[in-house]
């Protein structure tokens, strides 16, 4: 069974049909990109298969789960994670809480137990610590736990949404456009932590991006969306070099 | 693009440094007293100051920390306020022992503006901003509407209510009628006191600042921040939304408690239970610093303060007023001197840390 399933999903916006007939599968472990120029499409595909957006027509499965119609609440808890294309953190709140809020459906405490500061308190706060600390190292945000979120450098808070995001232990990860605002020397530092990602947590990821040079480095496949619709897919390498991809990038 | 990295302050810390600032406050009050160097227009204010720093706690819980602006609160502090004296009025010859009743009175002001918190944040969850404001308005004008033409009265065969008058209710001989319309309700024991208005404003800041420490605390926070990358994480947020409605209607509840236990009569109208409370509610938590506990507090204690303290320059008073209100705004609000503060506080030790491990900030 395959890990991710996108059956001919679409929705309308008034008019405009932002994503149309969109089918996409995808295997555990894959490392998968999806790209296309502006506007066409890509981020409203993670919105849908996030529960932002409603589609207008089709489904899609996680593990052979259906997960039309969920709320973003839900999806989480089934196991989808992302980041944002417009970095989303929770910017007055420290590095170290931001990772801790990824970690809320899974150490868990009630609201009496915290406030009561039960024994459970203590214990759930300590191991949520632990692991957000982990986590932090491999984005190498360890010395930065305290700092708000918000007053990071940019590259480092696109890392930080990744911590958050693998913190809610997800099946599958969303990447939007993880290397926006990076310089060369980070990207290339973003692309080796992806790397280990997959292979440390064994991690399937859809990584939408218009850094040819990280798409061909890390993907090994991709789909190409063009007015909300596939243009193609397949190997990166041959994808990339396609005339007709060639010629959506750069217009008519 | 350069930012000045900035330190969270540490959350155990800032909370005990308010239940100091607290602590020291109320010795200064206990050897006042002690020594005979209390006012009575002084002592007059202990209970006030409590019950505003309590209203102005609560309310900053759906202002500062979840992040929607609410200009009913009132309406909760007049449930409570209804609710508890009804009682104390109806138990007061059968429990006559005030450390019994009063409590009570306190449990029951409390759950009933906290079911009302709960009964207005259900149909307000999907409102934010504006909108939310404008029904909160209008719910605190509607429960103050609502109880200056309620009867109620109660006799052997129960509990009779009216919106018209005492005869409507058609009590037995041997009834009572309780609350009384405009005349509002007579005869409340005069249960409050400076201690047990002292214990609730602990009780208050404790449950605050535990609450925003912990696993609920940051997740209400993060829905604050950022509502869509809440959800994207698994956040419940209309569970944290009603979790917060309902705590903060539930304090300003007992707020409601110590004041109409503090008074021999209780009537409602715009000043006590209006918008205008609301609204100076909501200045004191701005004054303070929307989002902070012990700003809420302090602020608490000077506007309510102030303007007793001022009746002795009488024309300038209101003059003298709103120099304080603006200069309390810069001080509170401007970048210069929230730099300044911190350079003198805690948060400057966290920083020069940080830089000091990373070398220097980039
Ligand atoms: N909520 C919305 N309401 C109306 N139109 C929308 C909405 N969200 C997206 N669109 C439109 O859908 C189309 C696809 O947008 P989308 O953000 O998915 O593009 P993208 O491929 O991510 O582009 P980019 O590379 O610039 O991020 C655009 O024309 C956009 O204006
Ligand atoms: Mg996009």
């Amino acid at each position: 069974m395959s890990l991710l399933e996108i059956k001919n999903l679409g929705v309308m916006f008034g008019g405009l049909r932002a994503v149309d007939n969109f089918s996409l599968t995808l295997e555990k472990g894959d490392l998968y990109g999806l790209i296309g120029p502006n506007g066409a499409g890509k981020t409203t595909v993670f919105n849908l298969i996030t529960g932002v957006y409603k589609p207008t027509s089709g489904t899609f499965f996680l593990d052979g789960k259906e997960l039309k119609g969920k709320t973003p609440e839900q999806i989480s808890k089934a196991g989808i994670a992302r980041t944002f294309q417009n970095i989303r953190l929770f910017n007055n709140l420290s590095v170290l809480d931001n990772v801790k809020l990824g970690l809320h459906n899974r150490m868990k405490y009630s609201t009496l137990e915290g406030v009561l500061r039960l024994p459970k308190f203590f214990k759930k706060e300590k191991e949520m610590d632990e692991e957000a600390m982990k986590l932090l190292k491999v984005f190498s945000l360890e010395e930065e736990a305290d700092v708000q979120a918000g007053s990071l450098p940019y590259g480092k808070q696109r890392k930080l949404e990744i911590a958050r995001a693998l913190a809610t232990d997800p099946k599958l990860l969303l990447l939007d456009e993880p290397a926006a605002g990076m310089n060369p020397s980070e990207t290339q530092e973003l692309m080796d932590t992806i790397r280990f990602v997959r292979s440390e947590f064994s991690m399937t990821i859809l990584l939408i991006e218009h850094d040819m040079k990280l798409v061909s480095g890390i993907c090994e496949k991709v789909t190409v969306l063009n007015f909300g619709t596939e243009l193609t897919k397949g190997e990166t390498s041959k994808v990339l070099n396609d005339p007709e991809v060639i010629k959506a990038y750069l217009g008519d | 693009m350069k930012k000045n990295i900035k330190a969270v302050k540490p959350a155990t810390k800032t909370s005990l440094i308010t239940y100091a600032i607290v602590a020291v406050l109320f010795l200064i009050v206990i050897i006042m007293d002690a020594t005979g160097a209390m006012s009575s227009l002084f002592r007059g204010l202990l209970v006030p100051i409590c019950t505003y720093a309590i209203l102005a706690v609560s309310l900053n819980l759906v202002v500062g920390i979840l992040g929607e602006l609410s200009l009913g609160h009132a309406g909760f502090m007049c449930v409570g306020a209804y609710a508890s004296a009804f009682f104390s009025v109806l138990t007061e010859d059968t429990i006559t022992n005030a450390w019994i009743r009063f409590p009570l009175a306190l449990i029951i002001g409390g759950i009933s503006a906290a079911i009302f918190g709960i009964i207005i944040g259900i149909p307000v969850l999907r409102l934010k901003g504006d909108y939310l404001a404008i029904v909160t308005l209008a719910f605190g004008e509607i429960i103050k509407n609502i109880v200056t033409v309620l009867y109620v009265g109660i006799d052997s065969k129960g509990l009779h209510f009216s919106a018209e008058s005492s005869m409507a209710l058609g009590l037995e001989p041997d009834g009572k009628n309780i609350i009384k319309g405009a005349l509002g309700i007579t005869g409340m024991p005069k249960d409050s006191n400076f201690y047990i208005a002292f214990a609730i404003l602990l009780v208050t800041l404790i449950v605050a600042y535990n609450l925003v420490n912990s696993r609920s605390g940051r997740a209400i926070m993060s829905i604050r921040d950022n509502r869509i990358a809440a959800e994207s994480i698994g956040i419940n947020v209309t569970k944290y939304k009603l979790i917060v409605f309902a705590l903060s209607a539930f304090f300003a509840g007992l707020a409601g408690v110590l004041y109409s236990h503090n008074l021999s009569s209780l009537t409602a109208n715009t000043n006590n239970f209006g918008y205008n409370m609301s609204i100076l509610i909501l200045v004191i938590v701005v004054l303070g610093g929307i989002g902070s506990i012990r700003g809420s507090v302090i602020s608490a204690i000077i506007l309510t303060a102030l303007p007793e303290l001022l009746r002795s320059v009488k024309e300038y008073r209101m003059l003298v007023y709103a120099i304080v209100l603006i200069a309390m705004m810069i001080f509170n609000n401007s970048e210069k001197t929230k730099n300044l503060r911190s350079s003198i506080s805690l948060k400057k030790f966290a920083e020069a840390k940080l830089k000091t491990r990373k070398g220097g900030t980039k």
